[in-house]
């Protein structure tokens, strides 16, 4: 794509009537590097894409680490604390360096019946670095209440009390330890839903491209269709048609088996367009009459070959999982609490009134474009370098 | 070489460079190229892939694109009204270069298959053209276009005229390739490989038509080719190039029956012919094209060479000089390295 | 050519049977029967409904036989344009939707429109000036455009919207139209409401065909029919718009079958968060309250519209394409 070869340019290519002669040098350091190296080389120089993939990784991380970033227990509801605006972080103060909050005050405002709340200049929280505050099981392992940051014991709160970064909801749940909370939900559904999408695509697209005839066809004109077809009123209908007594976990797996039905035919044309073209290629034919067989050749031979193009078209499928159950349970049709969900909490900024009013709650917007985005550049990146002539 | 009437000077290119500026480096695709066209004559442009053929036929209609650049040389061209210029000196973009681009010299491509738009009628394409160098109406251009096509030997003109390149086979479109070319009665036509993607009988009839149509109209043909065989049966005179420089020039009679340049006759040797000896080895030249981003020093041919002459052939750059009345020949056998041609300036070219 | 025709609609009525058996599921799905949620909705209502005619409806809906007799009574039923009963609004489902379908499709539609409008000149310019800041600065905005779901899109356009210009981006219509019938005021008064959804449901759209038409070009400003127009001395605006451009036209125009699709379904979101009148609100209402035919019918609808569309943007793309329109076969 960005170099322009003329197509006179030097390459080792004999006139009519010369035999081929050796590869030159460079050539040959070249074929010593193997596809990987190569692949890594290129991407490497995409720096927009390694950014992303740091990106991509720090959202892993605090999936994972969600309870231990959040602070307070983000099913916690107190109706003193109901849609407060996010607290500023006061870093420095008269004797240096002391990071704190201040306390705030909350009554019902006479007149328009909303809870006001007040800032007292006074009452200083500090902040404090793996404070205590409710239990969870580290990593599935061990019980603790460590968590990043929390306020001192010594202040006579408890952290959800007093500290609300992003403010709270309409129910006075803190909104940033939902988040973390919710980051875990929405991109786990991401990989679970790619997961069960590329196992479709794979199967049906290697069947297609490996066999061809009738099945080819078949499988074609059933991907044309899901292709032609407006999705998201479809899974609509089937997301609405899950029974409401459903447990949270099955509604979660049923939204992922529903979002990865979305999936699959890019993964499949891609797989089938490769199984296609590789068929044909000389190292494929020459394994084939060194008696090789068929299992050995498609995991020997052909998957290696396109594993990188595979693992590339699921990074790029993978944005598109994560705005499907985004949009489902933002309309109330995917994830319902108590789960939670990126979706789920911007249910909340659904209506324009309460935007107006706390538009803090909006704020769950900028993880969800920052995380698309990542992983936009990630698979755009993963693709050049995979295929840099395609 | 004088203004005789017959040997007239229509083109003379003169050390010619055109670079391929790129990221990885800088590719010297046309190093120097030096030759002369003349009217009714055909000038074959030979060598290897890579030699920089194609790159100086595109320096000569100024389409050299992106990353390649004129970087030094002079492209002197004779108009049809009389005025002399110097093409490199034009803007690629200026009213001047669009006239004689196609209207004085044009172009046949190697790839009849890729060369047409496959969106417009082959006759859409070359009313285009006639309409552009000549201001006639649109019923004249259609009348002047298949005139054209019957007399590149197309069969049924009038209904072929409405036809998309696809509907026609690979022999006919190089022939309405050629009546495109045609349209604007050019003084050169540059033909770039004009016959590699066809069949022979198909070529032979191809270049039997270029010929034909050249002693009509006295134009001049530029022959772009790397096949010796097309060289000897058309090209009235013959420039050998290597690595983006002219190693030999000379009448098709002396090249082929006195060639100079070590690697012109190595050239030769390796076509296959039907006298050779059945079973034996096709003699090759040693080695392989050196990488574009690496070119020797010195002569760049030395490191495949038969006559290499280390301390000389390597180090200083050999310049393109007579041997006889009709040859010139870049090679260090035939002339002493010149006092001014020091090492240093050899390695200022790298 | 024949044959290509008969096997686009071929497809097409293979994929509207796929669609009508989805949208016959989600009516079917739901637990209870729709016969008693009927009865008990009239019952409701302080209506007396006798055995007789609960025995009949029964009978006329099937409910107690198996599943491709109850669909092959709902089609026939559909094809006599009788979509069943809303329960939530208790009149016909065709009464409910009204005017919705078509203005679903006028947006859809407005958004293609403006998609490919500005996905070309843009494409073009990126192509030809590649690497150039404008190239950056275009493949930056389309990522930002490819990255925002769209209902995010329009939430925070309307929260600026509301925040810093006091000014409300919903709806379709202005207040004192909503109800009135259809006038070329009317009308009017729709076309100044349109930009605002069609640019919001165009957005991710745009992005995608500007990187679509990008590439083509690219490929195509590289094959030698490129110089052989250069060769003829045409400028180089003429060339690139004659040739290269035309070329690339035909993957770009061939989008429409999955833009179709992919904007009907964005402008389900859309039309809920910004309450357009359009079939996106009703079709969320009638899932969440389980008002099956209704839901069933709008599925069903937008489905087939959306097909006939590709199939006749298809055979318009056809007709554009020599190659294909000139195959014998």
């Amino acid at each position: 794509m960005d170099t322009m070869i003329s197509p006179d340019a030097p390459v080792a290519d004999p006139i009519a009537g010369l035999p081929e002669p050796e590869g030159s040098e460079t050539e040959e350091r070249i074929a010593v590097a193997t596809q990987w190296q190569l692949m890594s080389m290129r991407f490497r120089k995409h720096r927009l894409a390694m950014a992303s993939l740091i990106i991509v990784i720090l959202f892993y991380l605090i999936a994972i680490f969600a309870n231990f970033l959040a602070y307070a227990d983000p099913f916690k509801t107190e109706a003193y604390r109901s849609l407060m605006p996010p607290q500023k972080v006061i870093l420095w103060d008269d004797d240096g360096f002391n990071p704190h909050v201040l306390a705030v005050e909350g009554a019902r405002d006479p007149v328009s019946f909303k809870r006001i709340y007040k800032t007292d200049p006074d009452h200083k929280i500090p902040l404090r670095l793996f404070a205590h505050g409710y239990e969870y099981k580290f990593l599935g392992l061990f019980r603790t209440d460590r968590h990043l940051i929390g306020v001192a014991d010594d202040a006579g709160v408890t952290a959800e009390e007093s500290i609300f970064l992003m403010g709270t909801d309409l129910l006075g749940r803190d909104l940033f330890s939902r988040l973390m909370r919710a980051t875990r939900i929405s991109l786990s559904v991401g990989l679970v839903g790619v997961a069960l999408s590329m196992f479709l695509g794979v199967l049906l697209g290697g069947i297609s491209g490996l066999y061809g005839g009738v099945i080819d066809i078949t499988i074609q004109r059933l991907i044309e269709i899901t292709r032609s077809i407006p999705t998201i009123p479809l899974w609509m209908g089937l997301a609405a048609a899950m029974p409401r007594d459903w447990s949270v976990v099955k509604i979660y797996f049923a939204i992922t088996l529903i979002i990865s039905l979305i999936g699959w035919t890019d993964l499949a044309r891609v797989v089938r367009g490769r199984f296609l073209s590789l068929r044909n290629e000389d190292f494929v034919l020459a394994a084939e009459l060194a008696g090789a067989g068929q299992l050995r050749i498609i995991f020997r031979h052909m998957v290696p070959s396109f594993l990188s193009h595979i693992i590339a078209a699921m990074t790029l499928a993978l944005p598109a999982m994560i705005i499907s159950e985004t949009a489902l349970s933002f309309l109330g049709l995917g994830l319902r609490p108590p789960a939670i969900s990126w979706g789920v909490l911007l249910q909340d900024a659904q209506n324009i009134q309460t935007m107006a009013n706390t538009p803090w709650l909006l704020l769950v917007a900028v993880p969800v474009i920052i995380v698309i985005l990542a992983f936009n550049f990630l698979g755009d990146g993963l693709r050049d370098a995979a295929d840099p002539y395609g | 070489m004088q203004n005789n009437g017959l040997n007239q000077t229509i083109l003379s290119v003169r050390n010619l460079k055109t670079y391929f500026f790129q990221d990885e480096g800088t590719v010297k695709a046309v190093d120097g190229a030096t030759f002369d066209v003349y009217a009714g004559k055909t000038l074959g442009i030979v060598g290897e892939s890579g030699c920089g053929k194609s790159v100086t036929a595109r320096s000569i209609l100024r389409i050299e694109e992106k990353p390649a650049r004129i970087v030094e040389g002079e492209i002197t061209f004779h108009r049809a009204n009389g005025s002399v210029l110097d093409v490199t000196q034009l803007e690629p973009g200026s009213r001047e270069m669009r006239a004689i681009r196609g209207g004085e010299i044009s172009l046949v491509f190697q790839e009849p298959m890729t060369s047409f738009s496959a969106h417009y009628t082959i006759g859409n394409q070359i009313i285009e053209i006639i309409r552009l160098h000549q201001s006639v109406s649109k019923r004249a251009a259609r009348a002047q276009t298949i005139e054209l096509l019957r007399k590149v030997g197309i069969p049924k003109p009038e209904r072929r005229i409405d036809e998309y390149p696809f509907q026609l086979s690979g022999g006919l479109r190089q022939r309405v390739m050629i009546a495109m070319a045609l349209a604007n009665n050019p003084r050169i036509l540059i033909a770039d490989e004009p016959t590699t993607a066809l069949d022979v009988t198909t070529q032979a009839q191809i270049l039997e038509l270029l010929q034909e149509l050249q002693e009509q109209t006295r134009m001049a043909v530029i022959l772009i080719t790397h096949n010796m065989g097309v060289i000897a049966e058309t090209a009235d005179d013959v420039v050998v190039m290597y690595l983006g420089r002219v190693v030999e020039t000379g009448p098709v009679d002396d090249i082929f029956h006195a060639p100079q340049h070590p690697y012109t006759r190595a050239l030769l040797r390796s076509i296959p012919s039907i006298m050779s000896e059945s079973r034996t080895r096709l003699p090759t030249i040693s080695g392989s094209i050196p990488h574009p981003y690496n070119r020797p020093t010195g002569c760049p041919f030395h490191p495949r060479c038969p006559d290499f002459m280390p301390g000389t052939c390597n180090r200083l750059e050999p310049q393109l000089l007579p041997v006889n009345e009709h040859q010139q020949v870049n090679c260090f056998l035939y002339h002493e390295p010149q006092p001014h041609q020091s090492n240093d300036e050899a390695v200022s070219h790298e | 050519m024949l044959s290509f025709i008969a096997r686009r609609i071929m497809l097409g009525a293979l994929t509207t049977w796929v669609i009508s058996i989805i949208a016959f599921l989600v009516i079917l799905l739901p637990p209870g029967d729709f016969v008693d949620a009927y009865i008990a909705q009239l019952s409701g209502l302080g209506q007396y409904v006798s055995l007789e005619t609960a025995a009949n409806l029964r009978e006329q809906y099937g409910t107690d036989q198996p599943f491709h007799v109850q669909y092959i009574k709902w089609i026939r039923r559909v094809a006599h344009g009788d979509f069943g009963q809303s329960l939530e609004f208790g009149v016909p489902v065709a009464d409910v939707i009204g005017d919705r379908l078509w203005l679903t499709m006028v947006v859809s539609l407005g958004a293609i429109a403006l998609t490919w409008g500005l996905a070309l000149p843009i494409g073009i310019y990126s192509a030809v000036h590649q690497y150039s800041f404008g190239d950056y600065f275009f493949t930056f905005i389309g990522f930002i455009g490819l990255a925002i779901p769209n209902f995010l899109l329009a939430l925070i356009l309307m929260y600026i919207g509301f925040k810093y210009f006091d000014a409300s981006i919903g709806g379709l219509f202005s207040p004192e139209y909503q109800l009135e019938p259809w006038t070329w005021e009317k009308i009017w008064d729709l076309i100044k409401h349109l930009p605002m959804p069609v640019i919001i449901l165009g957005m991710a759209g745009t992005a995608q065909l500007i990187r679509i038409m990008r590439a083509n070009l690219l490929d195509e400003l590289r094959k030698p029919y490129v110089v052989t127009a250069r060769a003829k001395g045409l400028t180089e605006t003429r060339v690139i718009l004659k040739y290269p451009v035309r070329a690339a036209l035909n993957p770009f125009a061939s989008t429409i079958g999955y833009l179709l699709p992919f904007v009907v379904s964005g402008s389900i979101i859309i039309s809920v968060v910004m309450s357009l009148p359009t079939v996106g609100p009703i079709l969320l209402r009638a899932l969440v309250a389980q008002d099956v035919y209704l839901a069933g019918t709008i599925i069903l609808m937008l489905g087939t519209l959306t097909v006939i569309g590709t199939i006749i943007s298809d055979l318009l793309l056809m007709w554009i394409d020599p190659r294909i329109r000139l195959e014998q076969r």
